[in-house]
Formats: structure tokens, sequence, C-alpha cells
């Protein structure tokens, strides 16, 4: 189970990459595993307005589809545009090509608040597999 | 995620076999099965190109025997069990009194007084329960020997060599729906060629102390061959594509064989009487309310089971069964809908663009109907 350190993380299994006030986001490596074969993405459009802690799009595997949870106040400026093609980046490789949007962050170059570190992510996910 | 220490769940003889392979398992029907050992499209596209390995061992298999088997079966189930011969097979159903279906299943004959029924694991307890009760004072003897089987599919066109490798068996002389008493890789099998992924395969019967070392002597058979581990979920996927039903989904006590389009299963000119015959001879003779369709997606949302079917806009059926499907590279569904949009939608063939969808949480999805089943394997050569 990969957990790069230099992420952030939320409870639902997104993780953060921060730099120059903006967040690339995208979906775990534990939870591409939970899902399964990723079919499709909905994504939130580029120019939304996005909130901390609410819905904002959609993973759909084979089996199940999850909701992503947006993890920062911000707008959406860039939406990976591979996805649509490829969604199985989104399991082959969840922390790099497999990114899903980018937001500018309401927050600048701070961390946005309630984030987990990548420690923090790691005892969560133990917690849920015992 | 089902915890794997749960007690309550039955395991299968191939549990630690599982494990081992690093399979993600769950619960189905009170039993902890593997879902998938990897990617899930890949196990479904090595059934359609060279062979899976699935383990079934949670199937209930009911035996029946005695002079008075073949009698007791005529009653208790929509086919006519007497008229199967021994070494054959057939697919049908137990009915209600009311017709609604109990349950599907496959029937092997595999002596003149001796007949085994495998039920799904779901109902196996239910059936079991049902078999005895109408066969009671009918001279035939109902046991549930589900503990004493492990069941172990090989399915795909490389199915059949992967076999014959283990086996002195000739492999010819087993057709499609047949039965044969053999020994696979040492040991005393039932091989049936029966499966449930619309591939050539075998579903081999052992007890349960064979089954870690015939799933390794056909694993190893298999390397060379392409043969990969398959879960429940390609089992699923695969069976979609295949237009079969799954009980639960297309099949309930709601539903009537000839509603799913299964009326062939009933065998409503055998003689003497079984149970359901009123109600399914009714049924038989009257118009359908309702009607099994296929559906396919026009964008990559899939259907799922419970979302509506639109049609010009309103609500005229539900989808029972939705996956992307790998081999057609689209989502493909069934639904039932009413006999009257089934009509109009057919008749509409090529101008029913854009009038047909799917509510997908919220957004109405095209979709095109498409005739069963969405996959037919290719014609021997």
């Amino acid at each position: 189970m990969s957990v790069p350190e230099e992420l952030y993380y939320t409870a639902e299994h997104e993780w953060v990459a921060i730099s120059d006030a903006t967040a690339r986001v995208g979906i775990t490596d534990y939870a591409q595993r939970a899902l399964g074969d990723v079919v499709y993405v909905t994504a939130p459009a580029q120019g939304t307005r996005v909130t901390a802690g609410d819905p904002c799009g959609e993973v759909e595997s084979t089996k199940s589809v999850s909701d992503i949870y947006c993890p920062a106040d911000g707008e959406v400026t860039e939406v990976n545009p591979e996805i649509d093609e490829d969604p199985g980046l989104v399991n082959s490789d969840p922390y790099g090509a497999g990114w899903l949007f980018k937001i500018k962050l309401d927050s600048g170059d701070q961390v946005p608040p309630g984030l987990l570190s990548a420690t923090e992510y790691t005892a969560l996910t133990a917690e849920a597999q015992q | 995620m089902p915890d794997p220490q749960s007690p309550a769940l039955r395991r299968t003889p191939l549990a630690a076999v599982h494990a081992g392979l690093g399979a993600t398992m769950t619960e189905f029907a009170g039993w902890l099965m593997p879902l998938r050992y990897g990617s899930e499209t890949a196990e479904h596209n090595a059934v359609r190109k060279a062979a899976g390995l699935f383990d079934l061992s949670h199937m209930g298999e009911l035996m029946i025997t005695g002079d008075g088997a073949a009698a007791a079966l005529d009653y208790a189930l929509v086919a006519e069990a007497s008229a199967i011969k021994p070494g054959r097979a057939r697919y049908t159903m137990i009915c209600a009194p009311d017709g609604g279906v109990i349950d599907d299943l496959i029937v092997y004959r595999l002596a003149e007084s001796q007949y085994l029924v495998v039920a799904n694991a779901s109902n196996a307890a239910v059936v079991a329960a049902e078999l005895a009760e109408r066969s009671d004072g009918r001279g035939a003897e109902v046991r549930d020997r589900t503990a004493d089987y492990a069941l172990i599919a090989v399915q795909g066109p490389r199915a059949a060599a992967i076999v014959a490798s283990l086996t002195s068996t000739d492999l010819d002389q087993v057709r499609y729906y047949a039965s044969y008493q053999a020994t696979i890789a040492g040991s005393e099998a039932l091989l049936a060629r029966t499966g449930y992924t619309g591939e050539d395969g075998f579903e081999i019967f052992v007890g349960p102390q064979e089954a870690a070392p015939l799933w390794e002597a056909l694993t190893e058979a298999g390397r060379g061959f392409g043969l990969v581990p398959a879960g429940l979920a390609a089992r699923d996927s695969l069976r979609l594509e295949a237009g079969m039903p799954l009980y639960g989904n297309e099949l309930g006590r709601d539903v009537t064989p000839y509603d799913a389009g299964l009326g062939r299963v009933v065998n409503l000119d055998k003689p003497g009487d079984f149970v359901g015959r009123a109600a399914l001879a009714e049924r038989a003779q009257a118009a359908p309310t309702r009607v099994l369709l296929g559906l396919a997606g026009q964008t990559r949302r899939v259907p799922r089971h419970g979302y509506s079917v639109l049609w010009n806009g309103e609500p005229c059926g539900t989808v029972t069964s939705g996956a992307p499907s790998p081999t057609l590279g689209r989502p493909i569904a069934m639904a039932y809908v009413t006999a009257e949009m089934a009509a109009e939608a057919r008749s509409a063939a090529g101008t029913s663009q854009g009038r047909l969808a799917v509510d997908i949480r919220g957004s109405a999805e095209p979709a095109e109907l498409v005739p069963l089943p969405f996959y037919k394997r290719p014609a021997p050569n």
C-alpha cells in the first residue's frame, strides 16, 4: 500500500499535492484497490467553485461508484485530460498520471485546514482494515 | 470489506489458496469468496481469450436418489427430469405454486435413479427443503451434499486443452451439458461440460480434500495456455455478456420463467402434475405485462441494478443488472420494462435514437436496445 510522504490526505481517500497555491488532487492507492478497475471519472468542471468536504465528482469502477470529496476551498483550474481516454490510469498510477483535477486554493500557499499527513492517513487505513 | 476472521462466514476448501494468491475476498450468500485476484477486467478477458479458473464450492449440491427420483423431480421442478438421459444435464427452475421462481438450477442425471441438483448458494437451503417436501411419499430421498463437494470451473476456449492434459477421458465424448465420472489429476471427479460464462468449459465436482491439489494441478497445466484465477466479479460480467440471468436480479419470487424470456425451461407438455403447473400454463397463454430487454449504454456511465429505464423521458422499467462490458467496450444492462414500451422500442428500431435512456444517478444517459445475448462465442472451426 503506497502512501507517499510528501502528500496530504483526506479521510475519504483523496490525496493532495500542494505547490504554487494550487492543489493537485487524486484518489489514493488504498481507494483504487478497493474500487477495482476504474471505468469512468466525473470530475468537477474547470472554473467551478468548490468547497472542502462537499462531493464534487464520482469515480466509477466495474462494480461500484464512489463520490470524490473536495479536499479544499477554491476554484477548479484544470481537469486531467488523459483520464477520459484512459480511466485505468487511476489504478495503474494513482499519484502520478492518474491525477484528477487541480484547485487554485483560497488558502494560497498555506496548507488548507483539515488535511491528514501521510502518517495519519496510514493509521486511518490500518484501522479500517482491522 | 468483510472481516476475514469472522466465524459466521463459511469458507470453501480453497480459502487458503485464495489468500495465498492475494485475492480480494467478499461475502456472498454467507460465504467468504474471491471477488478478484487482480484486475477483474483482465480476468474477464482471459476467460474470453484463454481460460479462467473459478472456485464455485459455495454452490449447493443436492442428491436425489431412489426408484421414484425421476418422478419426484418431474413433480418438483418445471423440467421433465425423467426425460433427461443418464449422463446428461439440463438448465431449469424450481417454482412456487404461483409460478414464481424459487431458484434456477442445473440438474444432472447421474444414473437411472440418481440426480444431482446444483442450486445457487443463496437458495440452497430453501431448495433442499422444497425438494424434500415435494418428494415426500414419492419414493425418493433428498440429501444435501453441499459439504461433500468442492466445485472448480475451468472456462474459456483453452479449457478443454487444459483439462485434457490431466485426464485420460476423451473430452470429445463429453459434449455440452453432459457429465462424466472421470479421474482428473488423479482425483475422482464428476466432470460436467457446463458453465456460466458463455464459453466452452468444465465444472469439476470433487471431494473437499481434493480441491486444493486439483486447483494446483489445473494451475500448473494451465501455464502456457494463459489460464488465470478468476473471481466473482469476472463471473458476473461474463454471465451478463452471455445474457444469463442472476437469481436476485433477473429472477426472483415475483418473476416467472416466462417473464425472463426463459419459458423454454418449463415443460408444460410433460405428463402428470408439477408444482406451479396451473399458474405457469395460464401465464404461457397470457400476453406478457413485462419484458426483459438488453440495453447498451451510449456513454461510459454504467446503468446499475435498480436504475430507471426511460422511454421518451418517461420511466417504463428498471435495470436488473448492469456492468461495463470488456468484450463490447461499452456498458451493458438487462432491464424489465413494460410490454408496451418493449413493443414500441422494438418497432422503432433505428429511430429509437434519443428516445431510450437510463436514469443514472439523476442524469438521463442515452442507451440503445440490443438483442440478447450481448455475446455469443464464435463457432468452433
